[in-house]
């Protein structure tokens, strides 16, 4: 008997409906007891989401209207971004502030600046520097959840070793070179025996010749605590004019990248690759830092979280990473960024959602979190017990440098994920004397010029319109 | 077409809906979508705006686009041949009667039963330059400077193509099945006629398995030309200096990575008419080394 055409047709489309679309549908929007739930997408782990779950416990403790409910996103830039294009995105993300200027152009976030009209907070609730991340076309897009800033980590068994003062770190550029080249130990034969020696004490013929190799080192500019582009910043390079011109081959940068070619002609091309061989990524076990033979590594505050899990027995020290000669005006230079909390656009709940990231503005709620997970918070006002009381050694010295008058930001540009692949390509061309630092950075800006063009041909055809629409909520 | 006939029609599209619905959503419509987009600025979140043939022009002034183009050609001239004669050898020894060609084949097939990523991450430290087996294999054998395979732009794409061989179990089996259908009488006339066992190879066995040889090529090109995870994996961005940045990790990192869904549109149609440029040429090539029996 021939089944019945119509009939298979629909079980093969019920099949097909419930197999591949049937995860699509939402309905999960209250609780049984009728709260709404907000979904919120974040992307840390281990105890950093620990840290945010119990902020969210009190908060879903605090009330009875609303039930935010975590999860723990890798990529949640890709994601979110892909969530949103497909009309169903969480209530809440949380983001890195270099992922506003790029999302809010493409109409991916919600402004917040309506909403923020019912509340006290603004400019002066925060740290200037971290105010400004989230803002981007005199738009407000997220707000801080926990930032950071780097500074100089060091070893003092390292050293106190190579006979340096353990309590005084490199105060100058030239500084941090000459203890580089002191804490660079290599392994080399003399008179045929093989002897290990400071790279200080090596011969004028010895270092011409290279024939040594690395075992450790003092400091690896390559070994970069956020992007390696971010080294002009020390060197006082502009990276962009904030409107239509790029600028890669800007002096500091140049400066920047004379450095890095400097330390590739130091200690050659391929002793540093020897060394580097063996690297794993900065924040695990097999950082040259954490298993103790690298001296010197810029890192921000979650550094010490790592020395406590992979070397405990670690005796360090951090100071501000010192500056090119006049650079910063007296005043520590590093770069900062922040975690941020936005709305993505068709967000279910934007309301409810932001009631949610206003309680996180709440100091005892941001510096619970702060806390927890050993960093400071983006707020102008600090309790007087959170220093005193802090897990993180450090966090006196971290919040100071974000204070600093000379802290920097990567450039609020759409592109600058290009922008700074670009620049680590230059840097590894110039790290392996492959390109000189001019042509390097030449190549850099005329590629980056080239597709911001582009960016900007779609914004002068679009960006009116998209004004227009983001001035809509300013009645939230 | 009797009543009866158009009956069973009807119930054997209706059989098969379901994957022709599936065909139509994910594969037609994602690749009419794509050729839409092409002629697009199209960032997939805002509207797709009509810019005409711009992304194919901006890819003759994008030298990173032409970087990917080189490495992926260097690669393939580097990876294609060295797997096609590899996996032609080991499927002619595994094809000899010796003790245990059962597990011999079993051994030489595993590998390819690996996933991709699984297999990269194995041969993320077999390849590490300082702890690696390969190079401390080299320096128990008196390579005092053995290559960064991973770290030195001159040695990635070697060391990729190494880690291609690996997985070539899937194309020995392939010539294994060739080798056993190459007629014996041929075989054992030549041996009459005083063949030795090259000219037996060379005249007998390689003509007569020369479709198969063909199909691996073709597939050989169509695969090594969408080269991604291995190198996605190992390397990311496209390894140092972009020494590894194939043409498919371009097209990702457009796509997904800095948005520009048009521009990567446009190129992975410009791959399609590569691939379709390439067999083409290869079919004509190969025209008068290729020979079937129906010949």
């Amino acid at each position: 008997m021939p089944f019945p055409p119509l009939r298979s047709f629909f079980v093969g489309a019920s099949l097909l409906a419930i197999l591949g679309l049937g995860g699509c549908g939402r309905s999960d929007d209250l609780t049984p007891d009728g709260r709404v739930i907000v979904h919120y997408w974040e992307k840390w782990s281990g105890f950093e989401a620990d840290a945010v779950q119990a902020v969210i416990d009190d908060f879903n403790r605090s009330q009875n209207r609303i039930e935010v409910r975590l999860l723990s996103v890798n990529e949640v830039d890709t994601k979110l971004l892909l969530a949103t294009a497909s009309g169903h995105p969480p209530d809440i993300a949380g983001l890195w502030s270099e992922n506003i200027p790029d999302f809010s152009e493409k109409g991916a976030l919600t402004p917040l600046d309506g909403a923020l009209q019912e509340t006290r907070l603004g400019e002066d609730h925060y740290i200037p520097l971290f105010w400004n991340l989230c803002r981007h076309r005199g738009f407000t897009w997220g707000l801080p959840t926990t930032p950071g800033c780097v500074a100089l980590f060091y070893n003092k068994k390292l050293f106190r070793a190579a006979g340096l003062d353990p309590d005084r770190p490199p105060k100058t550029l030239e500084e941090l070179d000459e203890m580089a080249r002191r804490l660079t130990l290599v392994e080399l034969v003399r008179d045929g025996h093989t002897v290990r020696v400071s790279f200080s004490d090596l011969t004028p013929e010895e270092r011409a010749s290279r024939r040594y190799n690395i075992v450790q080192v003092g400091h690896l500019p390559q070994d970069a605590g956020m992007f390696v582009s971010a080294w002009g910043c020390w060197f006082g390079a502009r990276y962009f004019d904030g409107d239509r011109k790029i600028l890669a081959e800007d002096p500091g940068n140049l400066a920047a990248y004379r450095w890095l070619h400097d330390t590739a002609e130091t200690y050659g091309v391929e002793n540093l690759r020897n060394f580097v061989a063996s690297f794993g990524v900065a924040q695990s076990a097999q950082s040259p830092f954490l298993g103790g033979i690298e001296a010197m590594v810029v890192q921000g505050p979650w550094m010490t979280n790592f020395i406590k899990q992979y070397a405990p027995g670690m005796e360090w020290g951090v100071a501000a990473c010192p500056a090119a000669k006049g650079v910063g005006g007296g005043a520590p230079v590093t770069v900062a960024q922040t975690d941020v909390v936005v709305i993505p656009k068709g967000a279910r709940h934007p309301r409810e959602a932001f009631e949610f990231i206003r309680y996180l503005q709440r100091q005892d709620v941001a510096e619970k979190l702060a806390r927890a997970q050993q960093k400071f918070t983006a707020l102008r006002e600090v309790s007087p017990g959170f220093l005193n009381g802090h897990p993180n050694p450090a966090i006196r010295l971290f919040l100071e440098l974000a204070r600093s008058p000379a802290a920097r930001y990567v450039p609020r540009i759409s592109i600058w994920h290009e922008y700074d692949a670009e620049m680590a390509v230059a840097a590894e061309k110039v790290l392996n004397l492959r390109l000189g630092p001019a042509p390097a950075l030449a190549e850099v800006e005329s590629r980056v010029q080239w597709r911001w063009d582009r960016v900007m041909r779609r914004w002068d055809a679009v960006g009116a319109e998209r004004l227009a629409e983001w001035r809509k909520h300013d009645r939230w | 077409m009797t009543a009866g006939e158009r009956q069973k029609l009807k119930a054997g599209l209706s059989f098969v809906s379901p994957w022709l619905l599936g065909f139509a959503i994910f594969t037609i419509y994602p690749v009419v979508a794509s050729l839409y987009f092409s002629f697009c600025d199209y960032d997939v979140l805002t509207k797709p705006v009509w810019v005409g043939t711009l992304n194919y022009q901006d890819m003759i002034s994008d030298r990173v686009f032409w970087q990917s183009v080189g490495n992926t050609i260097v690669f393939n001239l580097i990876a294609l041949p060295l797997g096609l004669v590899s996996a032609l050898a080991l499927a002619l020894l595994l094809n000899q009667p010796i003790r245990l060609r059962g597990a011999f084949r079993a051994i030489y097939y595993l590998p390819s039963l690996v996933p991709a990523v699984a297999g990269a991450m194995v041969w993320l430290w077999i390849l590490n330059g300082r702890l690696g087996l390969l190079n401390r294999a080299l320096f128990a054998l008196g390579v005092a400077h053995p290559p960064q395979w991973l770290l030195d732009p001159a040695w990635t794409k070697p060391s990729l193509a190494l880690v291609s061989l690996w997985g070539c179990g899937n194309t020995v089996v392939i010539y294994l099945a060739a080798l056993q259908g190459v007629p014996r009488s041929l075989l054992e006339a030549a041996m009459i006629d005083g063949a030795s066992a090259w000219d037996r190879l060379r005249h007998v066995t390689l003509p007569a398995i020369s479709p198969v040889i063909y199909f691996n090529l073709l597939i050989g090109i169509i695969g090594g030309l969408q080269v991604f995870s291995s190198a996605f994996v190992m390397m990311g961005g496209g390894g140092p200096e972009r020494s590894v940045l194939f043409y498919a990790i371009y097209i990702y990192q457009n796509a997904f990575e800095y948005r520009h869904m048009g521009y990567a549109s446009a190129m992975a149609w410009i791959l399609c008419l590569l691939i379709l440029a390439l067999t083409w040429l290869a079919s004509r090539a190969s025209r008068h080394l290729v020979h079937y029996q129906t010949d």
